[in-house]
């Protein structure tokens, strides 16, 4: 028996090396291929008026009130969906009633949904053909910013409940019931022990939410109208700016949400390391 | 007391948050469609363009998925089974896509192979990438790249490599190994990210508006095509094009449900 494994172990090395060697170079040329190289072709582009021409393009009045509106809108949205979808998460895993199954399938509907049919279903319901009346006006959000923020609440709704989910199924339910049974009021049981504990699945939640928000596009094309200064985010400025043929501004504000995508998923990545590490301890 | 009308509370604002954002648009939306009876819509939908930008897009979806697939699993094995370089920054480049704008995406593409770009020569050479398939089948692998190996790295840590090892003492190749012990252990978790492949390869718009030049009835896909038919005010249109494709996103979503509970237990 020695001998045999003596015989096959070198074969079965090489093999194995090869192996390693085949699977980590098709990784590494797939992922340079499709993603590497087209992001440094994009970074490339926006060095080539110099460090001056990049700074003239991204602080140009246009760009900067894109930028401006997409950031706050994404807080906004980030934060409403920081609360919303921690009250929707708790009703999932806490609440019981009928049809639960289905309530928490539907979760994931923007998943599933083109972001092109999003913001067209929310131009049916709120734009100018909108059903709805509020005060014995007709609800009309089209080509505002409040346009922007249900399209992006829209694309975003699943993260934060998908990330403080899993927790709260996780989460011990006897800690609170300790806590209420040593006097603490309801409020003082979520501060002191849900709320610390379901914290980083909501900041991580929030982030991606963020992200997503940032990088929108779709579901705000035909809803916001695309108006400089108004309504123009900074994805719809960068396409804009590709079908007039300005390159280099599109690109430079490109790299601008890149350096943003790339700083959320640092973060992201940090929440989680941290997260894991305290598993540990 | 307080307790039952904090309950019911928060349920109602759960409720009415998903109501206003995802069901009541989509609901109005079907009956729209529909107000004018099934055939306004059938006719909408039967159109030689509208038929042409749904098999593109099965087109795009049916080479991108297999691609997607096969490198998400090899990644989730390099991610989780070997210790490598630079593994960090595959992880970085694997998740970008998540938190990367489709147009961003689009652009980055529209730089490399335009006419100025690093591979612009293929166009000298008769080879068509951008404001054709190849271009749009590269963006959508570009934004559907993350989701197999996203849902295959935690199972593969979950179910460990003592199986795996224990193959490999008793003669199994790597290959073998593969296909007898960790395929079978990761499969629910593949098909799971198979499904989110797909879905979002059907539904991407931003990345492919940008590098298809949206040519009518050759370069236009299905979610082109509903802003095309809105931008034209042909309202009807864009409805019964975005019903078939609200219809696919249901099916994938019966699809997580019954997948989701076997791939928690697996």
């Amino acid at each position: 028996m020695s001998t045999a494994a003596a015989t096959v172990k070198p074969v079965r090395m090489q093999s194995e090396r090869a192996s390693t060697a085949l699977s980590l170079g098709l990784v590494t040329t797939y992922l340079t291929l499709i993603v590497a190289l087209p992001i440094a072709a994009l970074v490339f582009e926006s060095t080539n008026a110099g460090a001056r021409g990049f700074w003239e393009v991204v602080s140009s009045p246009e760009a900067v009130a894109a930028l401006k509106l997409t950031l706050w809108t994404s807080i906004a949205v980030a934060l409403l969906n920081g609360v919303l979808g921690t009250i929707t998460a708790w009703v999932l895993v806490r609440d019981s009633f009928r049809g639960k199954a289905l309530v928490n399938a539907i979760i994931d509907l923007p998943f599933a949904l083109p972001t092109i049919v999003a913001g067209l279903t929310l131009l049916a319901l709120y734009g100018p053909q909108s059903p709805l009346e509020l005060g014995g006006h007709k609800i009309n959000v089209a080509f505002t910013t409040t346009s922007i923020v249900l399209a992006m609440l829209f694309v975003t709704l699943p993260f934060v409940v998908r990330t403080v989910q899993p927790v709260l199924l996780e989460l011990d339910e006897e800690m609170e019931q300790a806590a209420k049974s040593l006097g603490a009021t309801e409020l003082q049981t979520f501060r002191r022990i849900v709320f610390p504990n379901v914290l980083p699945g909501i900041l991580s939640g929030v982030a991606l939410a963020f992200a997503k928000a940032v990088g929108e596009f779709g579901s705000l094309v035909i809803i916001t109208g695309n108006l400089p200064y108004k309504t123009q985010v900074s994805s719809v400025f960068i396409f804009s700016r590709i079908e007039s043929g300005d390159r280099a501004g599109a690109a430079a504000v490109a790299v601008v949400l890149l350096a943003i995508s790339f700083a959320l998923l640092l973060s992201i990545g940090a929440i989680r390391h941290y997260t894991t590490r305290h598993d540990r301890d | 007391m307080t307790s039952v009308v904090r309950r019911f509370g928060l349920r109602g604002i759960a409720f009415f948050y998903l109501a206003a954002i995802l069901l009541g648009p989509l609901a109005l939306v079907f009956f729209r469609t529909f107000e004018h009876g099934f055939g306004a819509a059938w006719d909408a939908l039967s159109t030689a363009e509208t038929i042409n930008a749904f098999k593109l897009t099965l087109i795009i979806t049916a080479i991108a998925v297999p691609l997607n697939t096969i490198f998400g699993i090899a990644c989730a094995l390099a991610i989780v089974r070997r210790r490598f370089p630079g593994k960090g920054v595959v992880n970085a480049f694997v998740d970008l896509p998540l938190a990367l704008s489709p147009v961003v995406v689009g652009l980055s593409l529209f730089l490399l192979y335009g006419r100025d770009g690093w591979f612009g020569f293929l166009g000298d050479h008769g080879i068509q990438i951008l404001f054709s398939l190849p271009a749009m089948v590269i963006a959508t692998i570009f934004v559907s790249l993350p989701f197999v190996a996203r849902e295959v790295v935690p199972t593969l840590r979950e179910i460990g490599d003592e199986q795996e090892q224990a193959a490999r003492t008793l003669g199994a190749n790597s290959w073998q190994t593969f296909w007898r012990i960790t395929l079978p252990a990761i499969r629910w978790a593949v098909i799971y990210g198979v499904i989110l492949t797909t879905a979002r390869c059907l539904g991407e718009y931003g990345a492919v508006a940008v590098v298809s030049g949206r040519l009518q009835g050759e370069t236009e896909t299905a979610t082109l095509r509903v802003e095309e038919r809105y931008e034209s005010f042909d309202v009807a249109g864009a409805y019964a094009i975005s019903i078939v494709l609200a219809l696919i996103a249901v099916l994938v979503l019966v699809a997580m449900t019954v997948i989701r509970p076997k791939e928690e237990t697996a």
